[in-house]
């Protein structure tokens, strides 16, 4: 897969690190230290119409490519990881209805997404069903023109916050994965309810809820795809949502080299400057190279998903693993290149590095993404295995 | 019409030719950051309908016509940018000249500008502009009205402010008191690619680099840098006594205390 990026993503990427240098960076701290969901900013977000960079044009969305969407992700969360969220979680909420609503469910909510007016949520996880869908204990039961949606969904990040979340549901317990259904849920709906949040390492200014549904009705039409269509609805879903967590990953650790070279730049030990010292210009040249990896492959990966290459999920998996990978390593390190100040919260290393655990987690585990290149790479040999 | 100047990023490396003109090619180049308040003051005027058009005219070279662009993506209808290989090295009188020579043909009811640009910082520009066309200048605004056929700033002064009026058309100049300049949006930005923008030649405005005098009346003759201020001293890891004493003594020493 190759890609080439042009002037116009050379512009996008100057204009929203200005924005995000200027506005997001100085609240960063505080974001993480409060646990507080920087509203500020999602609405200066919605303002610059970085909420809807995902979003068809006729529907009053941006309709970027994806390398950009990366570039304005990556952006962001080089900044401030909790606040590159608003622009990724309103995409990944959104993208069942991108991959597989109707026109009238697109039109219906689009507008409003977009604009930044509504926010959006993707519920899946369950307490006890992550990557492995067919766990999923949620219960949509069909009455008259609507469902019932009964149960619990946990790590759902914004659920307490979004106005929309996009929920996965058993229509069919008996059929496993394949009696799994979407649908759009509205969060206003009665019998809905975030009753808790949970306390994180990472990523603390966005609110990851539990949420309880109490027979929520939900109209028919409001169902994505056919009845027992949920898990491959899921699967594209994320098949293509787990390219924001590499351009995350990447900007996290971007975010973390720059600060790293300009500390390193001015602190002096033994006469010198340490950005003199081999033993940190080892370091920093490896955080920076191992980084611009990452970087490259991500943007082909979203030139995978802009071709709608059948194997884009190789793509994309492999981007996450790397970029994940490159963000806990790199922002390890530049805590390494502060030393003890690197440890203190007086500087942002320490929040970069906790941020960026989470890369190797949500969307999938870095082992689950192993699981998926690899079954990639067996379909692509002609080997895979037998369907049982 | 808000004219604007690109300019090496402040916090850019600079380089100078051997003839002491700055690399514009070496360095990140923006919108004049006193500019951009001259655009935003002009925007909010066309929010408000008091005026019905922005445009935006620069001298520079060809490269200048992305500050253009970037302006035509805070807002605004079209752009002009005069370029010619016989403005390298044009001085603020040459500057002055061109300008006021664009905007005899553009007849703007304002021609707007910051208070000074944020490399040369001669902030003789729009005096100059007004004096070539015999318009009234309103300098150094911190906010700038239209009322019918009439223009107004108010001008911070060290004991209050004066309110400085001119039937128009004027030139006028606005300080950094405007309001914050705002931020592209990118539905901004994709708009701006497809707002006019012309390029215009000396010969277009009926100049010649003959009367221009070469691009400039100044010469510059040396370019160095600032001398370096001595380092910074400091009093660390000493009992407070002492550390009195020694900032006591080092005040003493410059008869500051």
């Amino acid at each position: 897969m190759t890609y080439r990026p042009t002037a116009d993503h050379d512009e996008l990427r100057a204009v929203v690190r200005e924005l995000a240098d200027e506005r997001i960076a100085p609240r960063a701290a505080e974001i993480d230290a409060t646990a507080e969901f920087p509203w500020d900013l999602k609405e200066l977000l919605a303002k610059q119409d970085l909420m809807g960079i995902c979003f068809p044009a006729r529907f009053g969305g941006t309709e970027l490519d994806n390398i950009s969407q990366a570039i304005v992700v990556e952006e962001i969360a080089r900044a401030d990881a909790t606040t590159s969220l608003i622009v990724l979680v309103q995409k990944l909420g959104a993208l069942p209805i991108i991959v597989s609503g109707t026109e009238e469910q697109r039109s219906r909510y689009f507008p409003r997404l977009a604009s930044g007016e509504w926010m959006a949520a993707f519920g899946l996880t369950e307490a006890s069903a992550g990557s492995d869908v067919a766990g999923i204990r949620m219960r949509a039961r069909r009455d008259g023109d609507a469902y019932l949606l009964t149960g619990s969904k946990r790590f759902i990040t914004h659920g307490s916050i979004a106005n929309l979340v996009t929920i996965f549901a058993m229509t069919d317990p008996a059929a496993g994965r394949k009696g799994l259904s979407a649908f759009i849920v509205e969060t206003d709906t009665p019998g809905f309810s975030a009753p808790r949040i949970e306390h994180k390492m990472g990523i603390r200014g966005s609110p990851t809820a539990e949420l309880h549904f109490d027979d929520v009705r939900v109209p028919v039409a409001n169902r994505i795809g056919e009845e027992g269509d949920g898990f491959a609805v899921a699967m594209a879903t994320l098949d293509r949502s787990r390219l924001s967590i590499a351009a995350q990953a990447v900007g996290i650790a971007q975010g973390a080299i720059d600060f790293a070279i300009g500390y390193a730049a001015q602190r002096e030990q033994f006469g010198e400057r340490i950005a003199d010292m081999e033993g940190i210009q080892f370091m920093l040249a490896d955080m920076a190279s191992g980084t611009e990896a990452a970087r490259q492959l991500t943007y082909a990966a979203a030139a995978a998903v802009d071709a709608d290459a059948p194997d884009l999920a190789y793509w994309t998996s492999s981007a996450k693993l790397v970029a994940g990978d490159t963000a806990m390593r790199v922002t390890t390190d530049a805590v390494q290149v502060l030393g003890g100040y690197g440890y203190v919260t007086e500087y942002p290393v320490e929040r970069m590095m906790r941020d960026a655990k989470i890369t190797q987690l949500y969307e999938g585990t870095q082992q689950v993404q192993r699981l998926i290149i690899a079954r990639q790479l067996l379909r692509r040999a002609g080997v895979s295995r037998p369907a049982k | 019409m808000v004219c604007l100047k690109q300019v090496p990023a402040t916090t850019s490396e600079k380089r100078y030719t051997a003839d002491l003109r700055l690399d514009r090619a070496a360095s990140e180049a923006v919108i004049n950051p006193l500019d951009e308040y001259a655009i935003e003051q002009a925007l909010r005027l066309q929010e408000s309908g008091a005026v019905e058009s922005v445009g935006y005219l620069s001298m520079g070279p060809d490269q200048a016509a992305e500050a253009l662009r970037r302006a035509l993506a805070m807002g605004g209808d079209d752009a002009t940018l005069v370029t010619d290989p016989g403005l390298g090295g044009a001085d603020a009188w040459a500057t002055a000249r061109v300008l006021a020579a664009a905007l005899d043909r553009i007849a703007p009811d304002i021609a707007l500008m910051g208070m000074a640009s944020d490399d040369a910082r001669g902030s003789l520009v729009p005096g100059a502009v007004a004096a070539l066309r015999g318009v009234p200048l309103l300098s150094y605004g911190s906010e700038l009205r239209v009322d019918g056929s009439v223009a107004r700033v108010r001008r911070l002064t060290a004991d209050g402010f004066d309110i400085v009026e001119a039937p128009m058309p004027v030139v006028a100049s606005v300080t950094d008191q405007v309001g914050e300049p705002r931020y592209a949006s990118l539905k901004g930005i994709m708009a701006a690619k497809r707002k006019p923008m012309e390029t215009w030649s000396l010969g277009d405005l009926g100049l010649s680099p003959d009367d221009l005098h070469g691009a400039a009346l100044t010469r510059v003759v040396e370019v160095r840098k600032p001398e370096a201020k001595p380092p910074t001293e400091r009093v660390e890891n000493v009992s407070a006594d002492e550390a009195v004493t020694r900032i006591a003594d080092w005040l003493a020493a410059r008869k500051l205390a």
